[in-house]
């Protein structure tokens, strides 16, 4: 748009392309007679194939070393989780503007020996190819994450006025039923099925809509399944495409997950996806900042979670084991959009930052709402105590109208390279809890066929047992490409 | 198609309460089943009900005991002649005395009169003629009620049956087939006037024909008690009312009680309608509500399915004569869990159901204990149902209770006989030891 950002400085006076020789400006990116991409040019030392990090470089977060017997990596805070801009320099305290990069990429110089420099566009595997070297950058290490207050957000000038969003929106709710025999019994293919779901022969519950659901767009793709153990999906999700002012591309996925010892869990969880997905939606085209938008898509959330509480539902089952309790859920987002990594939840469903290069440190991005989590953040007890407890597994915060009190948490990153941010409710995570063990379990491939890669990994839960209901969101991203917001 | 709108005509509405978490293997199913009914015969107090008036016979017993003490007669005389005052014009009637034979005494020839104010004051005329001698054979009675209901098109066919002794003058199964003839025909309010009579006989007369039972130790009492019955068969609003219950295959039905106002086993009543469904019979309703205690038993399955263990639905006639229509219904899942703690919890009203009629239970064991000179037993049985009243809050029978035995504790059920109980108190407890409270809710 207007903004053009600082390009970096790679040191070139001519083109390196050994047929060019093109004289170029230190502050181009490509070069103008062959479109070589200079940034991409210069040679790692011989014999090291992966990228060393200088004191100064660049660090993602790395996966804390695991307690022996624990359960979980150190919960870290948002604000500890170095993070920096893909030039290696610490993020601006204020959030970053969407219609152009506020932080000028001081520009990745480095590409592995031997590989042919892709174009910066190049999608996940081209970039996945290339991973960043830490040019000496100024600033240092010493960096903090965009302040997770929404409040602080910068509004973009919608000039280019809000975009239709051709992506669309694709609540769970919205799947058709799969290919069952129309009015059948699926349990004993002898009876019909009743008004109520039950077949009128042995009484069998049919598959429901919610039992299993996917939904996939090029940027985004998510799968949710009942699991082995319970008898209905009370997870749900909602994922979008949705287009910024300017016309770059956002990906929204939000994963919900019903309190089970509430009433209409699963409605609570279908009305929280829904609500954030559409506020997301609608908030992105406009020029609200990711950050903002998950604030506010988590506040909507809420409210729509507890106005659940107001209306009656029809729940067949008014034991007393659910005695007065308002639908409550859990609920995490990610937006990626612009170079930027927005994550936003509260409650225990979580995100996960996983390099497309697997030897990069993958990392947890949300600190679970629990009781584990705050037990051992109070420094009351070790994680091994605390996770041993039969009490580390519920939760201290959630959406429902009973809620103490609503906590949105958000955070913002802007990883240099690309990779895979996971999003998922505990009936995934309970199976891979370390970064570590969720970046094995995720298909090398995820960037770039996200549906079949989310396939995999609730395949990998239902492996593991199916305990619980289990829902995933991938969403590939691609740090911005060199030069981006300049043409 | 009847018309649902007319006021006189109640809506029923079925409520389940269970907990329909089944651990992995599980296989009974409890659920309560709260069956309202709203709009009936006393709120719209039109005088007619659905598919025409009332018809109602009150048979009074006249065997030579009831003069011994005189006031029994004079009660019942003046009992009868309270019931024909509450008795709404329009409403079908009459008057029948009965010994060792069944003798109509108004209107008295095979057929019922129509309340209004001639037939009322000739109908208490005639009472003159309610004279004791003879014996006791109430299944001529009950036929000749059978008779005189069964001539006439009506909608609530109603039996009001006093009586003072045993039914010495027949056999035990002729009073069986009497009732078995007459089950489902007409509905029949039975008492028991002084302590003469056998309280099992009674009962059993009033839960064949699915009304109540109770004593009147007082014959000064009997009139403000048939005023009080008639009443309520006034409010009455639609008659032949069935409880159906669909089970899948595999699941078997281990019994159906209805839990209040009192306990009544329905279990053995069951009439087959079609495929895996049955009808469990409830008589007339007014503007009431009851509660079922439901079991099935499910094959077992697999933690995560789900099935649908039992179907219940209200069943009502049709006026016009055609098939019998389903007015509400409610389902009874079974969810089998992982989670011990949900697959473990009972139910309120299950739990609350159960002890009534473990109280019912333990009052009629601890009674026939006592009978039969076993006073451990009954001091244990009967020290249970003062636990189970006390804990249940059913204030009346605990009140029943302590006029058999001394409590020493009520909360840990520790009690000791009493030397000398009165026999109508006795009587009076056996009697409504079914009479249960409802869940405090």
């Amino acid at each position: 748009m207007s903004q053009k950002p600082q390009p970096p400085s790679h040191g070139l006076t001519a083109c390196p392309n050994p047929e060019c020789g093109e004289p170029v400006d230190p502050r181009d990116r490509y070069c103008g007679a062959c479109g070589h991409d200079l940034s991409a040019t210069v040679e790692q030392p011989a014999g090291q194939d992966r990228p060393t990090m200088p004191i100064a470089a660049p660090v993602w977060p790395e996966a804390p070393p695991r307690e022996p017997g624990s359960l979980s990596t150190m919960t870290q805070h948002p604000g500890e989780l170095p993070g920096t801009d893909s030039g290696g320099h610490a993020l601006p305290a204020a959030p970053v503007r969407t219609d152009g990069p506020a932080a000028p990429p001081a520009g990745p110089v480095a590409a592995p020996a031997g590989e042919p420099a892709g174009g910066p566009a190049a999608g996940p595997a081209g970039g996945a190819a290339a991973p960043p070297s830490g040019e000496t950058v100024r600033g240092g290490g010493d960096f903090e994450l965009a302040a997770p207050d929404p409040r602080a957000a910068v509004r973009v000038d919608p000039a280019g006025g809000p975009t239709a969003d051709p992506g669309g929106d694709a609540a769970a709710g919205d799947v058709p039923p799969g290919d069952v025999p129309e009015g059948v019994c699926v349990a004993c293919r002898a009876g019909r099925v009743d008004g109520d779901g039950y077949c009128e022969n042995c009484g069998h519950a049919q598959p429901r809509e919610r039992d299993h659901m996917e939904r996939e767009f090029p940027t985004v793709a998510a799968v949710s399944d009942r699991g082995l153990r319970h008898h209905r999906n009370e997870d749900s999700f909602s994922i979008r495409e949705a287009v910024l002012p300017g016309g770059r591309p956002a990906a929204v996925a939000v994963v919900c997950d019903g309190v089970s010892s509430a009433h209409r869990p699963d409605e609570a969880s279908a009305a929280a996806a829904r609500t954030a997905g559409r506020v997301l939606g609608e908030a992105l085209p406009r020029g609200t900042h990711p950050q903002q938008a998950m604030h506010e898509a988590i506040v909507a959330a809420a409210e729509a979670v507890t106005a659940l509480a107001r209306t009656g539902g029809d729940d067949t089952a008014p034991d007393s084991l659910h005695g007065g309790n308002s639908p409550a859920c859990t609920i995490v987002g990610s937006v990626v959009a612009d170079g930027l990594l927005v994550v936003g939840w509260v409650g225990d469903s979580r995100a996960y930052w996983v390099p497309d290069d697997r030897t990069a440190p993958a990392a947890r991005l949300t600190e679970d709402d629990s009781w584990a989590a705050q037990m051992v953040k109070a420094g009351l007890m070790n994680e091994a105590q605390a996770y041993a407890d039969e009490r580390a597994h519920a939760i201290t915060g959630w959406l429902g109208a009973d809620a103490y009190e609503l906590e949105p948490h958000t955070a913002a990153f802007k990883p240099d390279r690309p990779g895979v941010v996971v999003v998922c409710t505990d009936g995934l995570w309970n199976y891979a809890e370390a970064a570590e063990t969720m970046a094995r379990v995720l298909p090398a491939d995820a960037a770039l066929r996200p549906l079949p890669a989310a396939r995999a990994l609730v395949g990998h839960a239902l492996d593991g047992g199916g305990h619980d209901n289990i829902t995933v969101a991938l969403l590939p991203f691609v740090p911005p490409p060199a030069g981006a917001g300049s043409s | 198609m009847a018309n649902f709108a007319k006021p006189s005509v109640p809506q029923f509405s079925v409520d389940v309460y269970q907990n329909a978490y089944l651990p992995d293997g599980g296989r009974d199913v409890d659920a309560v089943v709260t069956v309202t009914a709203t709009g009936g015969g006393t709120s719209g107090a039109t005088g007619f009900t659905a598919g025409g008036p009332a018809g109602v016979v009150i048979v009074v017993d006249c065997s030579g005991s009831m003069n011994y003490p005189p006031a029994k007669m004079e009660g019942a005389r003046a009992a009868t002649a309270a019931a024909v005052d509450t008795l709404r014009d329009g409403t079908s009637f009459a008057v029948v005395a009965g010994t060792h034979v069944a003798t109509p005494v108004y209107p008295g020839d095979g057929r019922l009169a129509v309340a209004g104010p001639r037939t009322r004051a000739e109908a208490k005329q005639a009472l003159a003629r309610l004279t004791p001698d003879g014996g006791t054979a109430i299944g001529t009675w009950l036929r000749l009620a059978d008779a005189l209901l069964g001539g006439e098109d009506l909608a609530i066919r109603h039996a009001v049956l006093l009586t003072d002794g045993r039914n010495e003058h027949e056999s035990p199964e002729a009073l069986r087939a009497a009732l078995d003839a007459c089950a489902g025909r007409f509905t029949c309010d039975a008492r028991g006037v002084g302590t003469d009579w056998e309280v099992k006989e009674v009962t059993g007369i009033a839960s064949a024909l699915l009304g109540s039972a109770d004593i009147v130790a007082d014959p000064a009492g009997l009139a403000a008690d048939f005023t009080a019955m008639m009443e309520n068969v006034m409010g009455k609003g639609v008659a032949d009312v069935a409880l159906r219950l669909w089970t899948p295959v595999g699941a078997e039905l281990v019994f159906v009680k209805q839990v209040a106002p009192a306990v009544a086993d329905l279990t053995g009543r069951r009439a087959d309608t079609g495929p895996r469904a049955g009808d469990y019979p409830t008589g007339s309703w007014g503007d009431e509500s009851r509660d079922y205690h439901v079991r099935v038993r499910v094959p077992a399955n697999t933690v995560g399915q789900e099935m649908l263990a039992a179907r219940v639905s209200l069943i009502l006639p049709d006026p016009a004569g055609g098939e019998a229509r389903p007015v509400s219904q409610g389902l009874i899942r079974a969810v089998w869990t992982h989670d011990v703690a949900m697959a473990t919890a009972i139910n309120p009203q299950v739990a609350h159901y159960t002890g009534q009629a473990e109280l019912a239970d333990a009052i009629q064991q601890g009674l026939d204990a006592r009978k039969s000179g076993d006073r451990d037993g009954a001091t244990a049985k009967l020290g249970r149902a003062v636990q189970l009243a006390a804990a249940s809050g059913n204030a009346d029978t605990a009140k029943l209770l302590s006029k058999v035995v001394d409590v020493v504790d009520a909360a840990a059920g520790t009690v000791r006989l009493k030397a000398k109980v009165a026999e109508a108190d006795e009587m009076t407890l056996e009697t409504r030891s079914t009479k249960t409270v409802r869940v405090k809710r």
